[in-house]
């Protein structure tokens, strides 16, 4: 059950389709990567700013109320939103900003939805005094003002992008589209494990840091590794991260939660691998949201981060194996779940790690019916600071109804 | 393959003249004045056209292009209409070259062997798919062996020596080459190094070529017919349709446009 890599593809899912321009610095990336994954210097270098910049390795916190309270679940948190920066992006950017510097590109561009991979590529690109600028949706720059000025503050350009939805596939349409002219000089930093090759493999090794420490640290709490492993696919990056580390161990249960956004009967949700079909977008074949004439349809989620049509296409391969499954977590339920994180743990979730937090409810109940307990290891891919001021509108009304705790 | 791209290439050969290929979006504002619009540009001037299928995400596209997408889409174009369009205009320029340029992912929606069937049986001579590198296009490229539709590839200012003969060997019809860095667009300035690297692509091409991208005025449309055999103009055509408010002005500002973008090119020859 390997990753099947072959001319940059998982299985069918993959590929390179881009046009002619960024064709040549594509392959002269992948020689780059080639050369720096072998190279014992880069690990170091890449190692000694995961320790001290970012402060890692995050910690697997046992999260003991939330276990009591689900039961039959004894679930560990992998804390990335303990990351510099509030998510684990940095792992990507700060990996691939050092790319970049090999490759002598002495500007870095990328595409955001929530923000938090702006912020982490603004962070990164600040370490090194890189010129850096972001494309961000104009509707996602409504929901995210604070990681707009944190951009800023950073020293990045935020460069607000008006067409189609206005949002991440939009920001990433246009990032591209930037890239096309300017790749003599400049590094595009993708978010999430998406894109042409050698984007998708490369980001899930960089994210696999998450997954490896998490092995180990559950190794060390547990004596043995965990039954299954939970994360939010929106990209897909903080899952695929989790997971691949664990893909060869069988038995152990690869769970990632897409955005139900108002429900799959609606057009109004993120889910590409539970509703969607296999087209091509942004460079990569993979299961995309698009309508009968191949037109993409926008997104939606209550979570920026989650709000994109399409997915990772080492997901659409895990998938299509059976080695992953992947479920939805409607709008409503992940800020419930949002609110019962904060409540139970003293730990404030982004909204993208509440879609995760939220299905535990539904796995709790399907390892008490089965007569089980499991043990979970769950990504907290960030924490909910940027989600604060969207949640208190949605909030409020049901903290005044409900008994707090 | 591909005969009336072919006889038109030799009709420009000998007559020692630079083609002409406009490219408009299908369905921009709406279908009935594409098929209206392209026998007209003929007798204009144009030697054949790109037929662009409108997409939700043209990446490659600049802002002309991509509100002129979005006008299509808005008034409901789909391929499987772009398709009967072009038949239906088939009858008017029996002769003239109609290649179609559309994304990857409005012919998988189709099906890679209904597109290409469809294509071929409305009279398509050649399919451009800008997000398809040769290295993707095996599944397509295996239909359209069976069909008279010229797969056309691209290459770009930074398409290395490697890469040229590839696409040259990979493709059919002609070569495109992207005359800029960056997206569709016109530009008031022509790449500088625009010159050099067709001569590159020329010492090794067995096909004609096509410069697309940047291109506005008849000067500039002149100065890469020196180096090529013959422009695409895309944009720019669009731009001059854009501040036009009615579909007659529309239509008249497009065809004085080809008319003196011909008169441009007549003025020059082309290399082979």
């Amino acid at each position: 059950m390997s990753e099947l890599v072959s001319r940059g593809r998982f299985g069918r899912f993959g590929g390179r389709y881009v046009p002619e321009t960024l064709m040549p610095a594509l392959e002269e990336l992948e020689v780059a990567y080639e050369e720096a994954r072998s190279d014992p210097a880069y690990h170091e270098e890449l190692a000694d700013y995961l320790r001290e910049f970012v402060g890692r390795p995050t910690p697997l916190y046992l999260a003991e109320r939330l276990s009591d309270d689900l039961g039959v679940l004894r679930v560990y948190l992998k804390r990335e939103d303990l990351c510099h920066t509030g998510a684990h992006k940095i792992n990507n950017t700060l990996a691939q900003v050092l790319l970049a510097r090999r490759l002598g590109k002495t500007r870095i561009i990328a595409e955001t939805g929530a923000g938090q991979h702006g912020v982490a590529t603004a962070t990164a690109a600040a370490l090194f005094g890189l010129d850096c600028d972001i494309y961000m949706g104009e509707e996602d720059i409504g929901r995210q003002s604070l990681n707009v000025f944190r951009m800023r503050l950073l020293g990045a350009r935020v460069i607000p992008v008006t067409s189609g939805s206005k949002t991440l596939k939009d920001a990433t349409n246009e990032t591209l589209r930037d890239w096309t002219a300017s790749v003599r000089t400049t590094h595009y930093i993708i978010g999430s494990v998406v894109g042409p090759h050698p984007f998708p493999e490369m980001i899930r090794d960089f994210q696999s840091v998450i997954g490896r420490e998490a092995r180990e640290q559950i190794l060390e709490a547990e004596g043995r590794l965990p039954d299954a492993c939970v994360a939010c696919v929106g990209g897909g990056s903080n899952s695929i991260g989790l997971f691949h580390p664990f893909v060869e161990d069988e038995d152990i249960e690869l769970i990632g939660v897409e955005a139900g956004g108002r429900g799959l009967d609606t057009e109004e949700h993120g889910a590409s691998l539970s509703a969607g079909r296999v087209g091509v977008l942004h460079g990569c074949e993979t299961f995309l949201l698009y309508d009968d004439d191949g037109q993409i349809i926008p997104a939606h989620s209550v979570s920026a981060g989650l709000d994109y049509p399409g997915v990772g296409p080492e997901h659409s391969f895990l998938k299509d194996s059976g080695r992953a499954r992947y479920v939805t977590v409607e709008d409503h339920d992940a800020l419930k779940a949002f609110q019962k994180l904060s409540v139970l743990e003293g730990i404030i979730p982004a909204f993208e790690s509440a879609h995760a937090i939220s299905y535990l409810d539904r796995l709790a109940e399907e390892t008490r019916e089965a007569g089980g307990m499991k043990t979970v290891v769950l990504c907290l891919s960030g924490r909910g600071d940027k989600d604060v001021h969207q949640a208190e509108g949605f909030l409020s009304e049901m903290l005044d109804d409900e008994e707090v705790r | 393959m591909g005969g009336r791209l072919e006889a038109c290439f030799d009709r420009l050969r000998t007559e020692g003249r630079a083609g002409l290929f406009p490219f408009i979006t299908a369905g921009d504002p709406d279908l009935d004045f594409t098929r209206e619009l392209l026998p007209l540009m003929t007798e204009a001037g144009a030697d054949g056209f790109e037929v662009g299928v409108p997409f939700s995400d043209p990446l490659a596209d600049g802002p002309t292009i991509q509100r002129s997408s979005m006008r299509s889409l808005a008034e409901g174009t789909r391929l499987s209409g772009v398709l009967e369009m072009v038949g239906d205009v088939r009858a008017d320029i029996p002769d003239t070259p109609l290649v179609l340029m559309t994304y990857y992912n409005p012919i998988i929606a189709m099906g890679l062997a209904e597109f290409v069937r469809g294509a071929s049986q409305v009279g398509a001579d050649a399919v451009i798919v800008p997000d398809l590198p040769p290295e993707e296009a095996d599944a397509l490229l295996g239909i359209m062996n069976d069909y008279p539709l010229d797969p056309v590839f691209m290459l770009a200012p930074t398409s290395t020596q490697e890469r040229i003969e590839l696409v040259n060997d990979a493709g059919g019809g002609f070569i495109y080459y992207v005359g800029q860095m960056g997206v569709t667009g016109a530009r008031d300035a022509l790449d500088s190094d625009l010159g050099a690297t067709l001569a590159r692509i020329n010492r090794v091409k067995n096909r004609p070529v096509l410069v697309g991208f940047g291109i506005k005025t008849p000067e500039q449309a002149a100065e890469v017919a020196g180096h090529a055999d013959g422009v695409i103009v895309g944009s720019a055509l669009i731009d001059v349709m854009e501040a036009q408010a009615s579909r007659e002005s529309k239509m008249r500002a497009a065809c004085d446009y080809i008319a003196s973008l011909r008169e441009g090119l007549d003025r020059s020859k082309t290399v082979s």
